[in-house]
């Protein structure tokens, strides 16, 4: 049986005076999964986070989050749900100890686990030796990671995270990776992952909502996202410098391939075929034309080409 | 009411207000400057300014005696020199002695509201399971309590002051009247929620600390205008008279911070940017 979807929103949209931050968003995110939230600046990603939060109340449409209506039980659903802002949001005259034990305290984190729950958050975020220290003495990696343990001290549901490796050096963004897919897989917690940068979304996420001027322009996984925009298969192969112009012209002779695109320098070419079924013959083509094959790989669309696309309007692979 | 939450935000604002100098500073230097260096000098100093060859004593004999019926009833039997220090301890300093809960009370919640925005740290409180009511309450906490503590603090240090700076004129301990007990326990209280719900008030208008502190500032002006009736004898702090004053406060603090509750909503605030 299919659990029921830790987020659903139907139609949700909210309005500020003549701007539409969010247009009637439709949305199902199911426990344990990662959703990548995508958009440039502007696009309604924060204004999305607070309405299902019940930090703002939406025009129109409705959304249930974790069994529970934002706009109306929304402590009760905070309660529930980790929030890392995009600013760290950290008080800076305050130790990191002191950050992460208030938190807990608001967060309703029982007296007796809460120094043992800071202690643990700030071991796994590498921060105990400056615990007693000011945040203001830290580095903007150091404010990030607090931030982010202080968005786990309650052990959410829900966690919702906006740029969370923003300013993190690329050790401690592995960490955060590593974390992030260990508590999809682990446990049944479902991670909201609102970001620009999007080798990570495409790294972790499961799937991706494209938002654009507050719609969302596309949902689904980075794959089944590509096969919507490009039909066909797109493949890379290598050979050798002097068999380049034989290669292009066997390729030409064949009718099912396409976008032909020789590589700068060297000796690569990648191309398209409508079906999976036309790989064998192509590559028997070219070896009877005496070819070296040296390598032939998969060429997938990026989640960068897919999200440029969508944004363009026009279906054309970056290579 | 999650009483724990409401805590744990007053343990943050107040230890933020403590290490902050910007914010810490006025609150040491004001209480000082009134509650003790004033009362000392006038207290000590009167009784030998009077002594001085070429003092002028017969202008402020004359002030003295031009004073209300009733405020004169409370001079009897005093000597010149003690009729001048109870006048200046007791009456004339006794407006000033608010400026402490106003002045508190106001940079607290300018730092508290208003300072949060700035400091960019007002979101992550947003998104925590705490109504609007009890993040209000909270709110409202950090700035009253440290304002009602540090009057009654003041005050010790005042009637403390007072009394020993005047023992050699006074020769008992004079200080405090009843008029003073209700300055301190009603009317005190009922100016920090004054100048809290003004501030409140502002902060929602303004994005930082100091906006917040300078335009709330205005609402020491009824202070000062009391300070002024006071010297000029226009009135003097009976118990009833200090009682009014004291409701009069509380109904204009109650207002002010029923208006800044309604303001105070998450929706808003994230709204307003």
């Amino acid at each position: 049986m299919q659990k029921q979807p830790a987020i659903i929103t139907q139609g949700l949209t909210r309005c500020f005076d003549e701007i539409t931050a969010v247009d009637h968003l439709d949305l199902e995110i199911y426990p344990g999964e990662v959703l990548g939230f995508i958009g440039h600046n502007g696009a309604g990603k924060t204004t999305t986070v607070r309405l299902l939060n019940g930090v703002l109340t939406p025009t129109s449409g409705k959304a249930q989050v974790l069994g529970l209506d934002p706009s109306v039980d929304g402590a009760l659903l905070r309660q529930r749900t980790g929030v890392l802002t995009e600013t760290p949001s950290v008080d800076e005259r305050l130790t990191g100890y002191e950050n992460l034990s208030i938190f807990g305290a608001l967060y309703n984190v029982p007296a007796a686990d809460l120094d043992r729950r800071v202690a643990d958050l700030l071991e796994l975020f590498q921060l105990s030796e400056r615990a007693g220290d000011r945040v203001s003495e830290y580095s903007k990696g150091m404010k990030q990671k607090l931030a982010l343990a202080r968005a786990m001290i309650h052990q959410p549901e829900l966690l919702f995270l906006d740029e969370p490796t923003s300013g993190l050096d690329p050790v401690i963004t592995r960490q955060v990776h590593t974390l992030i897919q260990d508590l999809s897989k682990n446990g049944d917690h479902t991670v909201f992952l609102c970001t620009h940068n999007l080798a990570e979304a495409q790294r972790l996420c499961d799937r991706v909502a494209v938002l654009e001027n507050g719609k969302m322009v596309a949902l689904g996984s980075p794959a089944a996202l590509a096969q919507e925009l490009w039909k066909g298969v797109h493949l890379e192969f290598e050979t050798a410098y002097d068999a380049l112009p034989g290669a292009l012209r066997t390729l030409e002779t064949l009718p099912d391939v396409y976008d032909v695109i020789q590589g700068e320098g060297q000796p690569v070419i990648s191309l398209s075929l409508t079906y999976r079924e036309q790989v064998p013959g192509m590559v028997a083509r070219l070896v009877e034309a005496g070819v070296p094959l040296y390598r032939l790989t998969p060429k997938d669309p990026t989640l960068e080409d897919i999200y440029f696309a969508l944004h363009e309007n026009k279906p054309e692979v970056n290579r | 009411m999650n009483w724990r939450a409401i805590r744990a935000i007053i343990r943050r604002d107040m230890l933020a207000v403590t290490r902050s100098k910007g914010v810490l500073l006025p609150l040491i230097i004001v209480p000082m400057l009134f509650m003790i260096i004033l009362p000392g000098a006038f207290g000590y100093f009167t009784p030998i300014i009077n002594q001085l060859p070429g003092g002028n004593m017969s202008e402020i004999e004359l002030f003295l005696n031009q004073l209300p019926p009733a405020m004169l009833a409370q001079f009897e039997g005093y000597s010149f020199d003690q009729m001048m220090i109870v006048f200046m301890l007791v009456y004339m300093l006794a407006p000033l002695f608010l400026i402490i809960p106003l002045m508190v009370a106001s940079v607290v919640a300018a730092d508290s509201f208003a300072g949060e925005k700035e400091r960019k740290t007002l979101e992550a409180l947003i998104y925590t399971p705490t109504t609007d009511l009890e993040l209000f309450t909270a709110k409202v906490l950090s700035a009253l309590i440290p304002a009602v503590s540090v009057s009654l603090v003041g005050f010790l240090l005042y009637a403390l002051t007072a009394n020993i700076a005047a023992w050699p004129t006074m020769g008992r301990v004079f200080f405090p009247n009843t008029a003073w007990v209700i300055l301190v326990l009603w009317v005190a209280p009922g100016t920090a929620a004054t100048g809290l719900g003004a501030t409140v008030m502002v902060s929602s208008k303004v994005n930082s600390f100091q906006e917040a502190n300078q335009i709330a500032g205005v609402i020491v002006l009824p202070i000062l205008a009391l300070v002024v009736a006071q010297i000029t004898g226009v009135m003097y702090f009976s118990n009833l008279l200090t009682f009014l004053l004291g409701l009069f406060f509380w109904t204009g603090g109650s207002v002010l911070l029923y208006l800044g509750a309604r303001t105070f909503r998450r929706s808003e605030i994230l709204a307003r940017g």
